[in-house]
């Protein structure tokens, strides 16, 4: 199960997670980024709720931040200590600006 | 010993999850390495529910065995398939900055950092496939 919500104002976008991002979830949140990305150049993942994370997840963060890399910046911030743990080992520590 | 038969497709995770975290919880297993193990488990039975049979589906058998003294769990994932050994796969260069990364592969290289051990095994036209940790 995931929760995603969208809270944007102009071009700065917050979406926050709750629950789990694995290979069932993550088609949503891909398809939910795609929908609201267009002209934004401040997004920030809310990671508060974010539980559990997978390399699907992953692959999505990833993807979102390709795209943000070329039209603004993305943050991922209140990642708890679990979900820090496989952006340290996966390398997306470094990929990601976490805060 | 604990043993899940099920048809492998990827609509059935939430089913080898809920199988594999009962006997975690049933251990007191910390959240943390319930999250590795869970992670590790997710990327290994999905990679078998997408492709050891692909076009088609097939069986898939998830165990749990866990042992006290030291604390110990062992997840053996059975089917009969394509045979592939994920032990031999190459692991990703984790270094790479996200442009250059490419998406996916990173999946049984995460299986594998979760863990202490993986390992795999062709038998009887069977890949049996487990990865053990001490809890």
């Amino acid at each position: 199960m995931l929760k995603i919500d969208r809270l944007g104002v102009g071009s700065k976008l917050t979406v926050a997670l709750e629950g789990r991002l694995d290979t069932v979830t993550a088609p949503q949140l891909e398809k939910e980024i795609k929908e609201a990305i267009d002209g934004v150049t401040d997004l920030t993942i809310d990671a508060a709720k974010l539980e559990y994370i997978s390399s699907a997840g992953l692959r999505v963060l990833l993807s979102t931040q390709k795209i943000m890399s070329k039209q603004g910046s993305m943050v991922v911030k209140n990642v708890s200590e679990e979900v820090n743990e496989i952006f340290e080992v996966t390398g997306f520590s470094d990929i990601l600006t976490i805060q | 010993m604990k043993e899940l038969k099920l048809t492998a497709t990827v609509e059935s995770l939430d089913e080898v999850l809920a199988f594999i975290d009962a006997e975690l919880e049933s251990v007191d297993c910390p959240m943390k390495v319930q999250m590795q193990l869970d992670v590790a488990v997710e990327e290994l039975y999905v990679n078998i529910a997408h492709y050891a049979y692909a076009p088609g589906t097939g069986e898939a058998t998830v165990s749990i065995d866990i042992t006290q003294d030291p604390l110990n769990v062992t997840i053996t994932f059975k089917d009969s398939g394509i045979p592939f050994d994920p032990t031999a796969k190459a692991d990703p260069d984790v270094t790479l900055s996200a442009q250059e990364r490419q998406i996916g592969g990173l999946g049984i290289y995460m299986a594998k950092k979760g863990t202490d051990e993986m390992k795999y095994e062709y038998k009887d036209g069977q890949n049996i496939l487990s990865i053990s940790k001490k809890l």
